[in-house]
């Protein structure tokens, strides 16, 4: 792995989009468990919980998104219109949690609250779900032809595997959740919230480990990586202890370590994914029809030119997220400005 | 129908819906900016009252722009994905930077303005406040930087690549600052401010009217009333450096904008018309001479016209007629309203007479449907082209994509979009109804 300006936009888009797994993921699973719940105060905790964070969060997909435009017009050109239901689809649900958590409290009849509740939870699963399908789909390999055109139709994203995909990151999502509930609530709604730790990271480590399986046995591409240079291997291992300390740290009432831990372990899954596709981005059915970060990127001096730009926004950014969750720490509390 | 008008129509409903809101989270930015910088040097508490609920209608409307704006990050690749290719080193870039810099520092602050009256102190809130109104400013330039490339592109060459040609960034403050973007930029920005200014303007007037929260509405409406004065000339002003540009760099637009078909002849403006583009000729009010005037300062010069392009070339004539002039009325009313409003603040004591009050209440609709005219004047009058000059609409659309695939979206924006609008209205009417709340008066705890 040479470090050239096509590796470095690699790396910063996989930030960006991992980045997006790590803050909207823990908010996309609040949404996943909110009817797990069903008293009004609770759903209005797990809404407030996520409430001042969960746009800034989904801000890192709208740029994730702008990012690839820029460097990989080709990628952002190909996967968006081949799976066009798809997406149509996931921008519904992206439109639909956004409005349910807007409007949802702003009336107080039941039925009102009822509908965004379910629309709310509803839109959070499908999102998610969908998300890990168009993942599954372009780690597994998709028909292209020459020019990054998809030729294949919507049924065919929805293969096993892909759909396995999506399942994981569901579960993914719920684990990061609860964990995530965790941190924020207190009392009998935080002593519920823990008991479903343990029973969503084993859905989880289920669903991981067929995923791994599956992706070993019929798509052994994405161990090449791996294989070429062994003391990779360390990453996995890593993910899996990240995971594995989750327990630890909630038996220990350690709250914020074990977020910051399950936090780990979704960085290191996207990480796991992108090294085992590097140098590709989306791979071809016939592999010479693979967009890679060299045939899919934007020339040399827009690549440099953005390098620019993201050294100047970054670190800005970084100082806006982390001041905002340094504000909003502590444990959600319920008043007039609340959702 | 085809890909290519499918794919616009719902281009145009989903952007044309999206600019609902952003307009007013930028103009509503600045009025909060003002109201939360008057609580901190006076410390009146109807200040912070006021601040606080505009703030909460600031929240619906900016959670609306979330929820659509996803959609437009998005749908270049979905619909146009031949354009994204072409485009993506420059027009991608604009995008991409936009994220970086407007939407992370908007939607950062947005939670100490929505969420932080208690656990920041006022001026730190006020700080946020300011943030957020500056990152809706830089989404704004953006934005407007890309679609301005779109019309008057510069800074690039065609590059060959091994998916095909593309253009490439060669100069990025060409790019940036290509011929339209200023006068496009402050025009669009003014827009905005008149939006959010207008609403102000509207719901205090409606309590006037009521006799209800008089000194909240007073005090609002004085806030609004300034900023719709300035922001309503400004538009006039801007509009008219717009036109000039239009003129220099894309003159199918402007013989479109005034049905002005004769290749080259003095043009006349018209107030309103009708035109028949079979006929080639407008029926309607006009001031003979003038359009030449304004751009040349010579009532006999000549203004190239329509049929100096060939008919493929040609902008859809009607509709960007229509747009230009429903934009061009309503902006005259907008400044004569502002005029009348400012002619009664003057004159100190003076309450603004019923009919003034009435015609303020309905004003908050003219903004919005100028700035829906405008920019169907602005992207009807860039047709066919979808890169003026580059690159035909027709060759931008999505190839993988069917006319079925887009059917399907298209019947499903639609109907969500519907339900959003009707929301939206619901709640804001809600917000507007139930009006300030009393304690809002009182000092949170941090201010104390």
């Amino acid at each position: 792995m040479d470090i050239d300006l096509n590796t470095i936009w690699f790396l910063l888009v996989g930030t960006l989009l991992a980045g997006y797994a790590v803050l909207d993921g823990f908010d996309l699973g609040v949404g996943i468990l909110h009817l797990f719940v069903d008293r009004d105060e609770e759903r209005r905790l797990f809404i407030n919980a996520i409430g001042p964070v969960w746009d800034g969060n989904e801000v890192w997909l709208v740029t994730g998104g702008g990012a690839l435009f820029a460097a990989f017009p080709a990628v952002y050109a190909g996967v968006f219109s081949g799976f066009y239901p798809a997406m149509i689809l996931l921008l519904f649900a992206l439109i639909f949690r956004a409005v349910a958590i807007e409007f949802r409290s702003k009336q107080p009849m039941i039925w009102w609250r009822r509908t965004w509740d379910v629309s709310f939870s509803a839109a959070s699963f499908l999102g998610s779900f969908l998300m890990g399908v168009a993942f599954g789909n372009v780690i597994r390999g998709i028909p292209l032809d020459g020019r990054g055109e998809y030729l294949g139709g919507f049924l065919a994203l929805l293969n096993p595997y892909a759909l396995l995909t999506g399942l994981t990151t569901v579960a993914l999502f719920a684990m990061h959740g609860s964990i995530y509930l965790v941190l924020k609530t207190e009392g009998p709604v935080q002593a519920r919230v823990r008991g479903w730790v343990n029973d969503a990271i084993i859905v989880f480590v289920v669903c991981y480990a067929t995923t791994t399986m599956a992706t070993l046995l019929y798509l052994p591409h994405m161990g090449e990586q791996f294989k070429a240079r062994p003391w990779t291997f360390v990453l996995p291992v890593a993910t899996m202890l990240a995971i594995a300390n989750v327990p630890r740290e909630i038996f220990h009432r350690r709250e914020w370590r074990a977020f910051l831990s399950s936090c780990a372990a979704v960085f290191g899954l996207m990480g796991l994914v992108g090294f085992g596709m590097y140098p590709n981005l989306v791979r071809g059915t016939d592999p010479s029809t693979s967009l890679s970060i060299y045939n899919a990127a934007s020339s040399d001096g827009t690549l440099t030119t953005m390098l620019i730009i993201a050294g100047i926004g970054i670190p800005l950014v970084l100082a806006y997220t982390i001041s905002i969750y340094w504000i909003f720490r502590g444990k959600v509390k319920l008043d007039s400005m609340s959702y | 129908m085809d890909v290519t008008l499918l794919s616009r129509i719902q281009f145009a409903m989903t952007i044309g819906f999206h600019y609902l809101y952003p307009p007013l989270s930028i103009g509503l930015g600045v009025v909060l900016v003002v109201m939360e910088g008057l609580y901190l040097r006076t410390r009146l508490p109807v200040y912070q009252q006021m601040t606080r609920f505009w703030v909460r209608v600031f929240g619906l409307t900016f959670a609306l722009g979330v929820a659509t704006g996803i959609v437009m990050e998005f749908e270049f690749g979905t619909n146009w994905a031949s354009y994204s290719r072409f485009v993506g080193d420059v027009f991608g870039s604009a995008l991409a930077a936009e994220g970086i810099f407007a939407f992370f520092l908007e939607s950062g602050f947005l939670a100490l303005l929505l969420f932080g009256w208690d656990k920041v102190g006022p001026r730190l809130h006020f700080f946020a406040t300011l943030m957020v109104c500056l990152g809706a400013h830089f989404s704004a330039i953006w934005i407007v930087v890309a679609n301005s490339w779109m019309q008057t592109p510069a800074g690039f060459r065609i590059a060959e690549h091994s998916l095909g040609p593309r253009a490439e960034v060669t100069d990025f403050w060409a790019m940036v600052f290509n011929p339209s973007t200023v006068e496009r930029l402050t025009h669009t920005v003014l827009g905005a401010w008149q939006a959010g200014a207008f609403l102000v303007v509207s719901v205090s007037a409606y309590y006037l009217l009521k006799g209800t929260f008089e000194e909240f509405a007073r005090r609002s409406l004085r806030v609004g009333a300034g900023l719709a004065l300035v922001a309503s000339i400004g538009s006039l002003a801007t509009g008219h450096l717009g036109a000039e540009g239009v003129s220099r760099n894309q003159p199918a637009k402007l013989a479109a904008m005034e049905a002005h078909y004769p290749a080259s002849a003095p043009a006349d403006l018209y107030v309103f018309g009708w035109v028949d583009e079979a006929k080639e000729r407008v029926y309607g009010v006009a001031v003979p001479g003038m359009l030449s005037w304004m751009l040349h300062g010579d009532a006999n010069a000549p203004v190239t016209g329509l049929l100096a392009f060939a008919p493929e070339d040609r902008p859809p004539v009607q509709l960007v007629f229509q747009s230009y002039h429903l934009m061009i009325a309503i902006g005259m009313g907008l400044v004569g309203l502002s005029l009348a409003g400012a002619f009664y603040a003057a004159r100190r004591g003076a309450r603004p007479p019923r009919w003034l009050l009435r015609l303020s209440v309905i004003s908050v609709l003219g903004p919005q449907i100028a700035n829906q005219a405008g920019w169907m004047t602005a992207e009807a009058g860039r047709q066919p082209w979808i890169v003026y000059g580059l690159m035909r609409t027709s060759e931008g659309v999505s190839r993988a994509v069917s006319a079925d695939a887009v059917v399907f979206s298209l019947v499903l924006f639609t109907l969500i979009y519907t339900l959003l609008f009707a929301l939206f209205l619901f709640l804001l009417n809600a917000k507007i109804t139930h009006g300030p709340l009393a304690e809002d008066l009182a000092a949170s705890p941090k201010r104390a």
